[in-house]
Order: C-alpha cells, then structure tokens, then sequence
C-alpha cells in the first residue's frame, strides 16, 4: 500500500497564534508566520506537507477550529 | 481529499473570546463534537456561567440559558425536570463551581438530578483577572495570594470530584486533562459517558477538566501546558472517581 498523504489546512484568519499546535507536532512541521492576520495574531502555517502523518495532534489541541486535515485519495 | 477532523458543527461560526491557546475552546469543542456524533444537537440545552465562558452561549451551537454566578446546578435541574426528554448540561469554571455556586452544585449531585456538569478547573478566576480561587494550588501566585496561597491562610484546594464521590446522588464522576492530544482523547469518551448515563436516565453525572488559563498564569499556551502536568495532575490525580453502573456490575 503507498504511503498515506495527508492535508493539513490552517485557517488564517480564526487562528490566534498560541503555538500550541506547532509545540506538539511530533514531526515539527508547523510554524508561525511572521505576516500578522487581520486580528493581528502570527497564524500557524505548514512547512512540509508530505511529512504530515495525520495523527491530528495540532488539531486536537487547537482551541480555536482553526485546523482541519484531509487525506488524498 | 477525505475529511479526516473539521471543525464541528457543533459550534457556531463565530470567533471566540478566549485568550490564545485557553483551553476554554478545546473544551467547548469535546462537548459539542460529542453533542453532535450522538445527534442530540437539536435535543440539547445548556446552561452558561458567570467566569470567561460566560459567552459560551454565542459558541455552542445548541438551545442555551445563561444563570446567575454559580447556580445554574439550580436552573439545569429546573430545566431537566421540566423536560425530562431533553439532554441538559451546565458549563462552569471553578470560581463559579466551587465557590459562590457550591452549595448549588453539592445538593443537584446529592439529589441526584438528571443532568450532566462540565466542570473547567483552571485553578484561578480567569474572568475577573486571576484572584484565588477554592481550587487554586498551594504556593500558587494569583492577584489575592501575591506571595502565593498557603495552606495557613487559605487550607487546602478543593478537589471536586474527591467530594462529591461521597454524595449517593452522582451515577458518574471523572477527572481528566486537556494538556496533551492523548489526554484530550481521553477527555471526550468521558464527556461521552456522561452523556450517555443521562440518557439512560441514570442520576447525575460530573466531568472535571484540568485546564489552563496562560493569560492569568502569565504563561505561554506551550508553558501553561506544562505547569498543568506538572503541578495539576499530582495533587488532582486523573481517573473515574464514581461509576455506578461498574459497581452494580461489581455487586453481581
Ligand atoms: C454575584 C457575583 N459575584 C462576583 C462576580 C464577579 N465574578 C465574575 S466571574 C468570577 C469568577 C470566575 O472564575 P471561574 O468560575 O473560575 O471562571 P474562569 O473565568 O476562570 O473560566 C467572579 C468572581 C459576579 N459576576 N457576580
Ligand atoms: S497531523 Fe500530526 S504530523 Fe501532521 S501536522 Fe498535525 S501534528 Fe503534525
Ligand atoms: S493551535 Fe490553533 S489557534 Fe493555536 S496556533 Fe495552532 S492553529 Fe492557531
Ligand atoms: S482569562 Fe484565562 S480562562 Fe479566561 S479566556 Fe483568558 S486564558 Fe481563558
Ligand atoms: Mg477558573
């Protein structure tokens, strides 16, 4: 079976920046963008996709419904 | 692409108040996510507090009430017993619960009333910006314990699910931990258990989660995650303080 791929998508604009998502990633795949959103928060950003494993750990740990994750068919 | 976690509809569009990184939204999320899996949105009604989810009436996306500080035990009971076909829950911090609202919460639990309480222990009151709350640890600097509490001047924290496990009236009690992925897991099959021994028409039903308030705590979210584990759980230990349908599985 090939590997699985995995989306993760940051909504920019409900995302206040916390970091909590970017300090469990277990693969430090997130960081936050030095571009500020409209409220003013630095919002978390990917930087490499195709390492994700979609274990949902930033999605679980936002408190803010800024993260959701897909996985490519 | 395949949806593997989206935002529940549970909640509503709206933005919420919370600080950066307040648990407050994680919690919110468990309760409505399991809310909606179960299809009782529509069934629903909850009870807000007084305490920084005051609004959580704005994000919850079920029918909701706000009370007066601490009593909504009083109003869940009111609105359950009213409608004995509904799902009904309070939310409170720990400021509300254990302090101006205590008298209000031990006699729901020890009446056994049918409704579920969502229970979030930050160990400060949030809202009013970080005085000392019945919960707040020993040692623990807040704006009313400037050199931090003691137990001389204060006594010990209080531990709620270790209390009202002493009631008859709750048929469940668990304490759990919004610090890490794994514990939030955990958090929600509790929510989820609650839920489903009010449903089953079983007595009432308590759900503490360990929280964090950065903002009083003057930490960052990451920070405030680890002074929970590391000063939280040891004196509020995790776990199932009361299940009643284990033990009349026990007396079998
Ligand atoms: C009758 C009354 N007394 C006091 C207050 C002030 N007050 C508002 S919120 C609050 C405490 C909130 O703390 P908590 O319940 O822990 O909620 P948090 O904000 O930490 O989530 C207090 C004392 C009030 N609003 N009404
Ligand atoms: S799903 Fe897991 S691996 Fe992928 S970005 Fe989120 S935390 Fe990192
Ligand atoms: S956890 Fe959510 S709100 Fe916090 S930085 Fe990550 S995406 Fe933004
Ligand atoms: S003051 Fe504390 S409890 Fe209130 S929203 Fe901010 S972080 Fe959350
Ligand atoms: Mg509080």
């Amino acid at each position: 079976m090939p590997k699985k791929q995995f989306k993760v998508v940051f909504n920019r604009e409900r995302c206040k920046g916390c970091e909590l998502c970017k300090s469990f990633c277990p693969k430090k795949l997130i960081e936050m963008d030095t571009q500020v959103n409209a409220r003013g928060y630095c919002p978390a950003m990917m930087t490499d996709q195709t390492q994700c494993i979609g274990c949902q750990s930033c999605a679980l740990v936002c408190p803010d419904g800024a993260i959701a994750i897909y996985e490519e068919e | 692409m395949k949806p593997v976690f989206e935002y529940t509809k549970g909640m509503t569009d709206a933005i919420t108040s919370y600080c950066p990184g307040c648990t407050h939204g994680v919690a919110h999320r468990l309760i409505m996510e399991t809310l909606d899996e179960m299809g009782l949105l529509g069934k629903a009604i909850g009870v807000a507090p007084i305490g920084c989810s005051v609004v959580a009436h704005q994000f919850m996306n079920v029918d909701m009430c706000e009370s007066a500080h601490g009593r909504s035990p009083a109003i869940a009971s009111g609105i359950r017993r009213v409608h004995p076909d509904k799902v009904v829950f309070t939310y409170q911090g720990d400021g509300d619960l254990a302090s101006i609202g205590m008298g209000e919460i031990m006699h729901a639990a020890a009446r056994g009333e049918k409704f579920s309480t969502f229970f979030i222990n930050n160990c400060i009151y949030g809202m009013t910006g970080g005085q000392m709350a019945p919960t707040t640890l020993i040692g623990q600097r807040s704006t009313t314990s400037v050199d931090g509490r003691t137990r001389e001047q204060a006594g010990m924290p209080l531990k709620m699910c270790e209390i009202l496990s002493t009631l008859d009236g709750p048929s469940y009690i668990e304490r759990v931990a919004l610090d890490s992925p794994a514990h939030i897991r955990a958090a929600k099959k509790a929510v989820r258990k609650a839920i489903e021994y009010q449903l089953a028409g079983k007595g009432f039903t308590f759900v503490e989660f360990l929280s964090i308030c950065p903002t009083n705590w003057g930490l960052t979210p990451p920070k405030a995650m680890e002074w929970l584990r590391e000063n939280m759980i040891p004196y509020y230990p995790l776990g199932v303080y009361k299940d009643e349908e284990a033990q009349d599985n026990g007396d079998k």
